[in-house]
């Protein structure tokens, strides 16, 4: 009950806060630019002559993964941003004196506010998804072949990085924690497209920093693995090894289980660092 | 002047239990002693001020009793139950020195809301009820982010009030308020009091704890300094008189009125218990007096305020008690 209190309470703050009216504005203008230029993809004169139907669709895919990268950004700085006010800006501002008072397990308040971020999360990835994907079906004809999949791995991917941002905050700052939560995510993709740079060149070495990076912070291990499930399979065979906005498998089952135990152990760890610390 | 240091744990068997107790309490940030080894406690339905400087450990204390500070050391219970549980705080209503509350929210919505979190019911009615009582009448609706300092002050009483609980902890509740609002929470406190709610009362506004408390725990660099009912802490009512042709029969009658001291002209009766509760026993002495032939200049009833004996305590911690 006060877990569901709690969570209601961080889902109406995002909706007061007008962080819901902001990502759907701005997700209403990713769209809008997507329609006009997805549109323009059938027909389209190139070196080779005009488009055909089959090629605009190969590169509506791989175009795909692109704006669901945009998309994934949105909901990474969302959730970032609203995980770090929601800990520690609560216990800087003393709003969260009189809540702790209450006769309530400080466990329960976080995972109340991790159930409404991540209801928040999840709810955004599916609703952007699934209009983007429609967007792309309508204007082009291109299907994703495990749409569900995508999306299910664009959720974890925002629900690692928020229960990263939420431990963060309950350590330090809610403007360090999202400034660090963002920045990690960042530097964890860099690394994958370093990894993938070094699969192009041959070089296991280069290519381990993104196999160290996807398991540190499984975030661009989980993009990686909505990219597959959203790019057609032929594109493998048309576009360089290395390409940053293409990937070449799927997750694997021990991959996903790896990322469910550091989402637990993140988890807990912020549930040790919340329930110790002095209001 | 008694000093208190409640160190056995009382039975915690209902209502009989003290509405709060603890013991040996210790804190420590860094290396400085926040607190060290405080003890009090407070019975059903009393109000108790907490006094002291600032950095003296009062709301370090306050939070170490409502489990938002972890103790180093010490053992606290609440209504009667071991405040190491969150359950002990059913019954029990804060208002924090750093109030505030979720500005999205309306001032109903936050009543609301801690009605959920203190797992009770408090209807619309109760809500606005409670709002009209600290002054927020008609504001219920209205957003707490556009409510002023004092006005969040008010409905942070309100919070503090919401089920009402058998034990109500106030820091520094009048801190923002205007005059009007000391005077309205003056009178919520003798309400609370003739409710028989418990209340601990952490105040620099040393008039209205004299006004409404039943005892005062003086807190100084982490420790108990002085615990008592105001009477035991201020003492006796003075009477100072200058007088002239004072014979041997006027002073055995100043003496009968309580300790004289003799300073010269000026003589200073700490008035006997039996003769303070007398209303008349000044103008009879003064009477009596006139009638031996003692010349009377000038008569000065006098009483130690909180704050005088505060300063006197606080200045020399180690003088007389």
């Amino acid at each position: 009950m006060i877990i569901l209190a709690i969570a209601s309470l961080t889902l109406r703050e995002a909706s007061r806060r007008k962080v819901v009216w902001a990502l759907a504005g701005l997700t209403a203008i990713l769209l809008v630019l997507d329609a006009w230029g997805f549109a323009s993809l059938p027909g389209l004169q190139t070196s080779s002559g005009a488009m055909t139907t089959g090629e605009a669709r190969l590169l509506a895919s791989e175009l795909l993964n692109l704006v669901m990268f945009a998309m994934s950004l949105i909901v990474a700085l969302g959730t970032a941003l609203l995980a770090g006010p929601t800990l520690s800006g609560e216990l800087e501002s003393g709003i969260a004196l009189a809540v702790l008072a209450r006769p309530i397990h400080r466990t329960c308040v976080l995972a109340g506010k991790w159930l409404g971020l991540t209801t928040f999360a999840c709810g955004y990835v599916l609703a952007a998804g699934l209009l983007q994907f429609a967007l792309v079906w309508w204007t082009v004809g291109y299907w994703p072949p495990s749409p569900v999949t995508a999306l299910a791995l664009l959720a974890a991917q925002a629900i690692t990085l928020l229960t990263l941002a939420m431990l963060l905050s309950s350590l330090i700052s809610p403007l360090a924690s999202g400034v660090v939560a963002i920045g990690l995510f960042g530097a964890t993709w860099v690394a994958g497209v370093v990894g993938g740079v070094g699969a192009a060149i041959g070089n296991p070495r280069v290519q381990r920093i993104a196999t160290i990076a996807q398991m540190l912070l499984p975030t661009d291990g989980l993009w990686r693995g909505a990219m597959h499930a959203i790019q057609d399979p032929l594109v493998l065979t048309r576009f360089p090894t290395g390409f940053p906005f293409l990937s070449e498998s799927a997750p694997t089952p021990a991959y996903l289980a790896w990322a469910a135990t550091w989402v637990a152990l993140t988890g807990g760890l912020c549930a040790l660092a919340f329930t110790r610390r002095d209001v | 002047m008694t000093f208190t240091k409640p160190t056995t744990r009382p039975a915690a068997a209902a209502t009989a239990s003290p509405a709060l107790w603890c013991a040996g309490i210790r804190k420590r940030y860094g290396r400085r002693a926040a607190l060290d080894g405080v003890g009090l406690e407070l019975a059903r339905g009393e109000v108790l001020g907490l006094l002291g400087p600032n950095g003296a450990g009062k709301t370090s204390l306050i939070k170490i009793l409502l489990g938002l500070v972890r103790a180093d050391a010490g053992e606290v219970m609440l209504l009667g139950r071991p405040a190491d549980r969150p359950r002990s705080r059913v019954g029990v209503g804060y208002l924090p020195e750093l109030f505030r509350f979720q500005p999205w929210l309306t001032a109903e919505e936050v009543l609301a809301l801690h009605a959920r979190l203190a797992r009770i019911t408090w209807p619309g009615p109760r809500r606005r009820q409670s709002l009209a009582a600290v002054g927020l009448a008609g504001r219920g609706g209205d957003r707490v982010g556009g409510f002023s300092k004092g006005m969040q002050q008010r409905l942070g009483l309100a919070v503090a009030l919401v089920g009402d609980p058998e034990l109500v902890i106030l820091d520094e509740p009048t801190s923002a308020l205007d005059p009007l609002g000391r005077a309205n929470v003056r009178d919520l406190l003798v309400q609370l009091h003739q409710r028989g709610t418990a209340v601990l009362l952490n105040s620099h506004l040393l008039g209205e704890v004299e006004r409404v408390c039943d005892r005062v725990v003086i807190l100084d660099r982490g420790r108990v300094l002085a615990s008592g009912t105001l009477s035991d802490l201020l003492g006796r009512r003075q009477v100072r008189l200058r007088l002239h042709q004072v014979g041997a029969q006027a002073l055995a009658r100043l003496a009968s009125t309580g300790a004289l001291t003799i300073q010269r002209d000026q003589y200073v009766i700490d008035l006997n218990p039996d003769t303070e509760s007398t209303s008349n026993a000044v103008p009879d002495l003064i009477e009596d007096l006139i009638s031996l032939g003692v010349r009377v200049h000038a008569v000065e009833p006098m009483r130690v305020t909180l704050e005088d004996k505060l300063l006197e305590l606080l200045r020399d911690p180690a003088g007389p008690a």
